[in-house]
């Protein structure tokens, strides 16, 4: 039995006031389901990725919620881990079609943050990290700052160079219509941005957004009949580290993405080197130049020089293409949604239907989301059928 | 026709840098100011209150205006009425001396309370049920330290007398007609304060396009399609100046010049007096605008509306304007009229030490 993702639909990321999580969840759906060409009585459970509709909205039970309003009446669960819970949605719905429990399953990612105050979404974010830190005052930016002046000082990475990350998504994002961003920024413009939390600056973040994703996920089994637009999930792999940093034995790596990498590659029985294409998760700049290094595509050290030179930007890349959606800097970051929206952007990647955006002869795509400061880690590796 | 026969305003004379507020808060001068676009703002005075603002500007409004006794309505917008049971507009009345034969209400509507009684009282006039009426914008605009609004939150007040123009016997001429009004109103709470809590609360972002964006434009386009003008065809706009970059911004998707705007942007000066905000930007405009040249006005209030407002100046105020510049009551001289003082100062003169 193979794993295809055979539907897949996002809707545009971005400060959409006027447009409810149920509209989101509907349009994502509705998409992905269009895509499949399968009526919604074909799906037999619904896997939600979401993080904060309880702390900002007060409304938990996603799963029965989003059954009912998506007229599915099914199985149907939320799944939170911070920021990865929309890869670790899509891992709990593999593992629901491994069991045998189910054959064909939806994943929603969805999240609703614009409506908020920010200070509000900063101190709901800040569930995700440890209780310490969170009563110590720390915020996802203080703590990113740490794991950036930390690499800065092992290994010279300079602001400029994390600057080049924020410079090379936005790039990516003028191509992709659904993109919260479609302003391309340069190196100095990052450098002249407000500081948020030194070294990082304002355009070293990720913004606040909304925005749903979903995929439809179905098992096949020898001799069944694989379309074309198929693609295969050839490993999904899960890694979870301490909540705070402070009992981290490394501020310059993320064990998680280390760990749920090797377990990934390994599923799929692939190393780094046959990676096409990966959407990595940059909620900050120095977050995409750890994960660069921690998913083995440069050694450590190497990243942040190898990002600024242009090795993974559309159309200069000598490598593979990294964040070609825009990544979460470009493209937006509503949490629950990003990791569903990683996939559904390999997996227009891998058919050759990114427009714009395609990076030419990929066959093999990597999404890597992370939740809180590395306590998880999500990988998903896809291949064509 | 009704009009606006005359108008006072008033801005204390206090001022302090945005930059000094920054680093009480540890926060870099130069990105606020640039992230803002304003680089000081005008402070009352320990023992001025939008009472006083508002009587300040009344007196400047009427100065020379002798059947005070003839102004029938005092609409007075605040968002920092002194009480919340016991009006503004009566205590002005009273200082102002004209009578007991008028109407009064206090008006609150955000930042256009103020625009919210000129349309109301040119309504009255309209209808002949009133000659004369004064509608003042006034406020000590509050902000809770360390809020992005303390480094933008004025104080200012200016007062505006409607008449009719009909050319009967009595009638005052007006220096602008008022050629249209629109207001374009929705339930969109992107700032409040609620009854007994000191300080205004916002929703960050929201504030921008699902609110201020949505309903300047908003008003700005069914003024345009009440009146078929263009903006080629009107000499300056005026806009609500909640900092220094909204107002440009909105100029500009609507179509307006730099040039436009410019002689309305008091915000670059003052920052911003909440009510009194567009009304002092008309009055800088009244100030230098010629007879004949037409006037585009939109205000902007959080909860969320905007009153647009099409005015044409007559040949009437170039002597209105003589006896401004005489009395050195105009908006440029009130703003450059100014003492600084330091955070500390600004702390105990708004009463928050």
């Amino acid at each position: 039995m193979k794993i295809y993702i055979i539907g897949a639909s996002t809707t545009k990321f971005g400060e959409l006031w006027g447009i409810s999580p149920r509209t989101l969840a509907r349009e994502a759906v509705g998409g992905a389901l269009t895509d499949a060409g399968i009526k919604p009585a074909a799906v037999e459970a619904l896997f939600v990725g979401n993080m904060l509709s309880g702390m900002l909205g007060g409304q938990e039970h996603l799963g029965a919620f989003f059954a009912d309003e998506l007229g599915l009446g099914v199985p149907a669960f939320k799944i939170e881990g911070a920021c990865a819970s929309g890869g670790l949605a899509i891992h709990a719905a593999v593992a629901g079609i491994l069991s045998g429990q189910y054959k064909t399953v939806a994943v929603l990612g969805v999240e609703k943050m614009t409506d908020h105050k920010p200070e509000d979404v900063a101190t709901a974010l800040m569930g995700a990290g440890s209780e310490e830190e969170r009563l110590a005052g720390a915020t996802f930016p203080g703590l990113y700052a740490m794991l950036a002046r930390a690499h800065m000082a092992k290994f010279g990475t300079s602001e400029e160079q994390l600057a080049a990350v924020a410079a090379k998504n936005h790039f990516h994002a003028t191509l992709n219509p659904n993109a919260q961003f479609h302003n391309a920024l340069t190196v100095e413009q990052v450098m002249r941005s407000s500081k948020i939390a030194d070294p990082l600056k304002l355009l070293d973040c990720s913004p606040i957004s909304d925005g749903a994703s979903a995929v439809i996920l179905t098992a096949k089994s020898k001799g069944q009949r694989v379309k074309s637009k198929d693609v295969e999930i050839v490993a999904s792999a899960v890694a979870t580290d301490t909540l705070g940093l402070a009992q981290r034995e490394s501020l310059t790596e993320l064990k998680a993405t280390k760990e749920a990498a090797k377990k990934a590659y390994k599923q799929a029985g692939i190393e780094p080197k046959d990676v096409d294409m990966a959407e990595v998760h940059d909620c900050f700049t120095i977050a995409e130049v750890l994960a660069m290094e921690d998913l083995g595509f440069y050694e450590k050290g190497k990243a942040a020089k190898a990002i600024a030179s242009g090795d993974t930007t559309l159309g200069k890349s000598k490598k593979l293409v990294v964040n070609p959606s825009g990544g979460l800097k470009g493209c937006g970051h509503p949490v629950g949604a990003t990791g569903v929206k990683q996939v559904v952007e390999l997996v227009e990647q891998l058919r050759g239907t990114a427009g714009k955006r395609q990076v030419s002869g990929v066959n093999v795509g990597l999404a890597h989301n992370v939740g809180g400061s590395g306590a998880t880690a999500v990988v998903h590796i896809l291949k064509r059928a | 026709m009704v009009g606006i026969v005359s108008y006072g305003t008033y801005i204390p004379q206090y001022r302090i840098n945005v930059s000094d507020i920054a680093r009480a808060w540890k926060k870099e001068p130069s990105e606020v100011v640039g992230a803002l676009g304003v680089a000081e703002k005008s402070v009352p005075g320990t023992d001025e209150d939008a009472v006083t603002i508002a009587l300040e500007a009344g007196i400047r409004a009427i100065g020379g205006i002798r059947e005070r006794g003839e102004i029938e309505a005092l609409f007075v917008g605040s968002e920092s009425h002194p009480y919340a049971v016991n009006p503004t507009s009566t205590i002005v009345g009273e200082l102002l001396g004209i009578g007991n034969n008028y109407l009064a209400a206090d008006l609150e509507f955000a930042c256009k309370a103020g625009t919210a009684g000129m349309q109301a009282i040119a309504g009255l006039i309209a209808s002949g049920h009133i000659r004369y009426g004064l509608a003042i914008g006034a406020d000590t605009a509050q902000s809770k330290p360390h809020d992005v609004l303390e480094y933008t939150s004025a104080a200012a007040g200016a007062a505006f007398l409607l008449g009719g123009n009909k050319g009967s016997k009595g009638d005052k001429g007006v220096i602008a007609e008022l050629f249209a009004y629109t207001s374009y109103s929705s339930d969109t709470p992107d700032f409040w304060r609620r009854d007994g809590i000191r300080y205004p609360s916002h929703a960050g972002r929201f504030t921008g396009e699902p609110a201020y964006f949505a309903h300047v434009m908003g008003a700005a386009r069914l003024i345009m399609e009440k009146t078929k003008i263009t903006p080629e065809t009107v000499d300056y706009c005026v806009f609500h100046m909640p900092n220094g970059k909204f107002p440009r911004d909105v100029a500009k998707r609507l179509g307006f010049t730099p040039e436009q705007l410019a002689p309305s942007l008091t915000v670059d000066h003052i920052g911003n007096p909440y009510s009194a905000s567009a009304m002092l930007g008309l009055a800088a405009v009244l100030d230098i605008a010629k007879p004949g040249q037409k006037i585009f006005m939109v205000s902007y209030g959080s909860g969320a509306g905007s009153d647009g407002f099409l005015w044409e100046a007559t040949a009437a105020l170039r002597q209105f304007q003589t006896v401004r510049q005489k009395d050195n009551k105009t908006v440029r001289e009130q703003m450059e009229k100014k003492t600084y003082v330091d955070y500390v100062e600004y702390l105990k003169q708004t009463h928050k030490i």
